[in-house]
């Protein structure tokens, strides 16, 4: 009898040591990923993000607006801060470090068609990305690399930027907000309904391929 | 017949795996398919391969009988790829939870890119709300997945979206008992949708929520079908098999390949994508300099999904 | 050639016999047959949509059910080990009864599994090459299939050699047999702890990932199954003429009250361990006994389990009791419903509950899914009565089927 029990023990090691194998297939995966962690935190590599080639066209002015030289080139010049007579809605809504700016800070006060940093560089507004970096330094550095703000296009080629404004309207940048698309159905509500090609639910978000958010003038 | 009179060659032809296949497998199929459409594709389809098994002849010839399959099913002419990995690349994923809004963008995104049905209705992405201030990280028992408010991002929450997190060692390629899920060289895992025999043990393993199962016989408007396939990915499915992300295999496994349709879409820049093995991708300058994490590391899944916070 | 066909119309006009009760009770078996074999060709039709299984509890009750009858498989073996070990005579006359049920637990599981599968007409593509794509050993699922087909083959042989020897009035061969019978035991732990291995290796599922799960899937199969066993065994001897010692089903009960000590030790542990503790774990534990976030769907069922567990434990416990036929089958039945709650909704449900997102999606089966469980029930219930039928005339020596040397035909006394 005492073989018996031998036998039955075996029988339930030989079970368990299978198991044991399956295990250690596994592992030769973990392996792998262990090597390709290390390959990747190793890789030592001169960074050099320089201002991204591609761009999509810039936002465009309210209608009338530009050049701004149409109605400015006239004018003199007024570095006070005060009521405006004109552009009241931006004076209105102005929200970027108001306090400490107002308008000829960042826009040029001889030529309103250029930007000018604080060096006194003259920019066109297609590069207005330098003007946000004076203040904006890690953004602007985060943005260089891709990684901050929306770029799409070929993850191996090609890649097209957006410029700041694209996504912050400059004088009040806080992004503003929208409509999410429509919640997931509840599990419970999942059924097998009989319906047509056509009675078949469409896609919320449409024909809409390169969805861009509107960039939102309009203060909330 | 005499018996002795079958020559070695023949008695191996007869029990050479399609004809020994075929007698079992005909009792069993033809309760699943239906006689009116009992033509010859459907037994090449009954006993299609393995895709990793099938030469390049061989997946020509699937590649031909699906597309056709698909053209009468929904009149539109359909491209199935089967486009390899590239050696040195292995695809890595970003996503910043300070930027993200909740917005559901990639949500849709992905159904559209990636033909899931409309009806049952099947997600990829799930986005989570979180209260600021809640546990979250390792307690998701307060996430709420159905907020719907009019506008986002919400005052006193975030959001962070959730879908396969293409693990390095994957519990779910683990537990699959045909080896219908595997993980390709370039870290997509991918599932063989003719080989799944349904029986749903990767989504019991999967800690992240990230498989899906065609409940229901999928439907999609013809209208919205997206032609241009991957086998591997966004070919139209069928009844009754799991199915889930693959960072949009037909895009990305090109030279130059497109970014996945939910990086494309995401308004605020939120999705992040490249090759981890570059060390000039996105990718890795996020791991360089940003604080990443990856979901329930705990469980040494070890993602290839990237959480981290841009400021 | 011939003998085979004249012994198989033996064995049909066996079948065919039978009493009114007989008849009635195979009418009403036919009749839930047909209403789950319809259920599933509509299943078939539109697919799993049907039940109400969905993505975040993506098992539901066909593998609560497979899950119980593997226990219930397990039965086999706790006559066998007495019977064969240590010589427990009474015991030993009736093991093949006991065998017989394992053979009608995993065609049921087979059932069940496939029942939930998404495309059935792929279940080749488990086998091992040249055919399938077996993943072996990674998947538990793969283990699985081999260890249930193998546990059915097994008990398969050991019951059919037996019978078959028997039947034809001679005396089986113990050379043959006694490996077989050996090797059925640990093959019967192993479709436990498989199937038990199969839920807790997945560490998505805290509620499954905890090494406790095996032992006490053991402790529950050998409650819920011989539970079985003995209400089984009373109806036979009432309605044939086969003798099962009193002895016998109380020392089955006596081994019943043991295993159940160690269940809910096992148990208590369990609780323990995740209150006390009051990790994020708990969750799972806490749905099940007192309900989460408002949902109290299984907590009803949990503390029936719990109740009709410890009351039959006690009763089994207690020698007056135990040797009282009717304390005893109240027992019985309690343990089979409290262990089919226990080991079916209750370990496969709060798997998913709440899921690995933390949505908590309440699973309640469709009628569809009722419909065919009761189907597969009926089916396993049609599959023992057949075998039993058979059986119970060999084992008695009411039937003698012929054979080449005794060409005369001895027909069967009913």
């Amino acid at each position: 009898m005492k073989n018996n029990t031998i036998l039955c023990i075996a029988a339930f090691l030989i079970a368990l040591s299978g198991l044991l194998i399956s295990a250690d297939v596994n592992a030769t995966d973990m392996e792998k990923a262990i090597e390709q962690e290390k390959a990747l935190r190793e890789g030592k590599v001169k960074e050099s993000y320089g201002i991204p080639k591609f761009f999509v066209s810039p936002p465009v002015f309210s209608e009338g607006m530009f050049p701004c030289s149409q109605c400015h080139a006239g004018m003199e010049p007024n570095p006070e801060r005060r009521e405006l007579m004109f552009h009241t809605e931006i004076a209105e809504g102005f929200d970027h470090a108001e306090e400490q700016r107002w308008c000829l800070d960042c826009h040029n006060p001889d030529n309103r068609d250029k930007l000018r940093l604080v060096s006194g560089k003259l920019i066109s507004f297609e590069e207005s990305y330098d003007l946000c970096g004076q203040c904006h330094g890690t953004i602007f550095r985060d943005w260089k690399a891709g990684i901050h703000g929306k770029r799409d296009g070929m993850w191996n080629g090609k890649k097209k930027y957006r410029l700041c404004v694209h996504c912050h309207y400059p004088h009040w940048p806080k992004f503003q907000g929208f409509k999410p698309l429509p919640p997931p159905e509840n599990p419970r509500d999942i059924r097998y309904r009989k319906l047509s090609q056509d009675e078949t639910p469409l896609n919320p978000l449409g024909d809409n391929q390169d969805y861009e958010i509107p960039l939102s003038k309009e203060k909330k | 017949m005499n018996r002795k009179g079958i020559d070695k060659e023949e008695r191996s032809k007869l029990l050479s795996r399609r004809n020994v296949l075929k007698g079992t497998a005909f009792g069993l199929a033809s309760l699943a398919i239906p006689f009116g459409t009992a033509d010859a594709s459907v037994w090449e389809a009954f006993f299609q391969k393995h895709f990793q098994e099938m030469n390049e002849d061989e997946k020509k010839r699937v590649v031909q009988r699906l597309e056709d399959e698909y053209a009468k099913k929904f009149g539109a002419k359909f491209n199935i790829k089967t486009t390899k990995a590239e050696p040195g690349v292995l695809f890595g994923y970003g996503l910043d939870l300070s930027r993200c809004i909740g917005c559901r963008r990639c949500v849709y995104a992905c159904v559209r890119e990636n033909n899931q049905s409309r009806d049952p209705q099947i997600h990829w992405i799930t986005v989570l709300r979180f209260k600021k201030g809640e546990k979250w990280v390792n307690d998701l028992e307060e996430a709420e997945k159905y907020y719907n408010p009019d506008k986002v991002p919400e005052e006193g929450y975030f959001y962070m979206p959730v879908q396969c997190q293409q693990c390095g060692s994957p519990p779910c390629v683990k537990v699959c008992p045909t080896q219908a899920t595997w993980k390709e060289p370039d870290g997509i895992v991918v599932v063989d949708y003719n080989w799944c025999i349904g029986c749903r043990y990767c989504m019991a393993a999967c800690p992240y929520g990230a498989r899906r199962f065609n409940w229901g016989r999928p439907n999609i408007q013809k209208k919205e079908i997206n032609q241009e396939t991957h086998y591997l990915g966004n070919r139209p499915r069928y009844t009754g098999v799991v199915e889930k992300c693959t960072f949009c295999i037909q895009r990305v496994r090109e030279n130059p390949g497109k970014y996945p349709a939910c990086v494309e879409i995401c308004p605020v820049g939120a999705r992040k994508f490249g090759n981890l093995l570059d060390p000039n991708s996105e990718i890795r300058y996020i791991i360089k300099h940003k604080r990443v994490f990856r979901l329930k590391e705990d469980l040494n899944t070890k993602p290839q999904f990237y959480y981290f916070f841009g400021s | 050639m011939v003998i085979m066909i004249k012994n198989l119309i033996i064995a049909l006009k066996l079948i065919a016999k039978g009493s009114r009760g007989y008849y009635i009770w195979l009418a009403v078996l036919g009749v839930f047959i047909f209403i789950g074999a319809t259920s599933y060709i509509q299943q078939l039709r539109t697919g799993l949509i049907e039940t109400a299984m969905r993505d975040q509890v993506s098992w539901g009750f066909y593998i609560a059910n497979f899950t119980f009858l593997v226990g219930v498989a397990a039965a086999a073996v706790l006559l066998v080990i007495p019977a064969y070990l240590y010589h427990f005579k009474p015991i030993k006359e009736i093991v093949l009864f006991g065998e017989l049920i394992a053979v009608t637990a995993v065609s049921m599981c087979l059932m069940f599994i496939i029942a939930d599968m998404g495309r059935p007409e792929r279940a080749w593509h488990i086998f091992p090459p040249p055919f399938g794509k077996m993943h072996f050993p990674a998947s538990l699922l793969a283990w699985d299939f081999i260890v249930l087909n193998g546990y059915l083959g097994i008990n398969l042989f050991i019951a059919f050699y037996a019978m078959y020897k028997v039947s034809h009035g001679k005396e089986y061969n113990m050379k043959l047999l006694l490996p077989m019978i050996l090797l059925s035991i640990p093959w019967a732990v192993s479709i436990h702890t498989v199937t038990a291995f199969l839920y807790n290796g997945l560490s998505a599922r805290p509620f499954w990932n905890a090494s406790i799960l095996a032992p006490r899937f053991l402790a529950s199969a050998f409650v819920s199954g011989p539970a079985l066993m003995l209400i089984l065994f009373q109806i036979i001897r009432k309605i044939s003429k086969l003798e099962i010692e009193d002895r016998a089903v109380f020392k089955i009960a006596e081994l019943m009250a043991f295993a159940m000590a160690i269940n809910l030790f096992l148990l208590l542990a369990e609780v323990f361990k995740e209150f006390y503790s009051g990790s994020v774990h708990m969750a799972p534990m806490k749905y099940l006994y007192f309900g989460l976030h408002g949902h109290t769907g299984l907590v009803a069922f949990m503390w029936i389990a719990l109740l009709f567990n410890i009351t039959a434990f006690i009763v089994l416990l207690v020698p007056k009791t135990r040797e009282n036929y009717f304390t005893l089958n109240l027992a019985c039945v309690f343990l089979i419903i409290g262990v089919y709650i226990e080991k079916g909704a209750g370990l496969v449900f709060p798997g998913f509950i709440p899921g690995t997102l933390g949505e908590i999606y309440e699973y309640i089966p469709t009628a569809l899914e009722m419909n065919v469980t009761l189907g597969i029930w009926a089916t396993g219930a049609l599959i023992y009565t057949v075998l039993a039928k058979i059986a119970i005339p060999i084992d008695t020596g009411e039937l003698r089927f012929v054979s080449k040397e005794m060409p005369k035909p001895v027909h069967p006394v009913r």
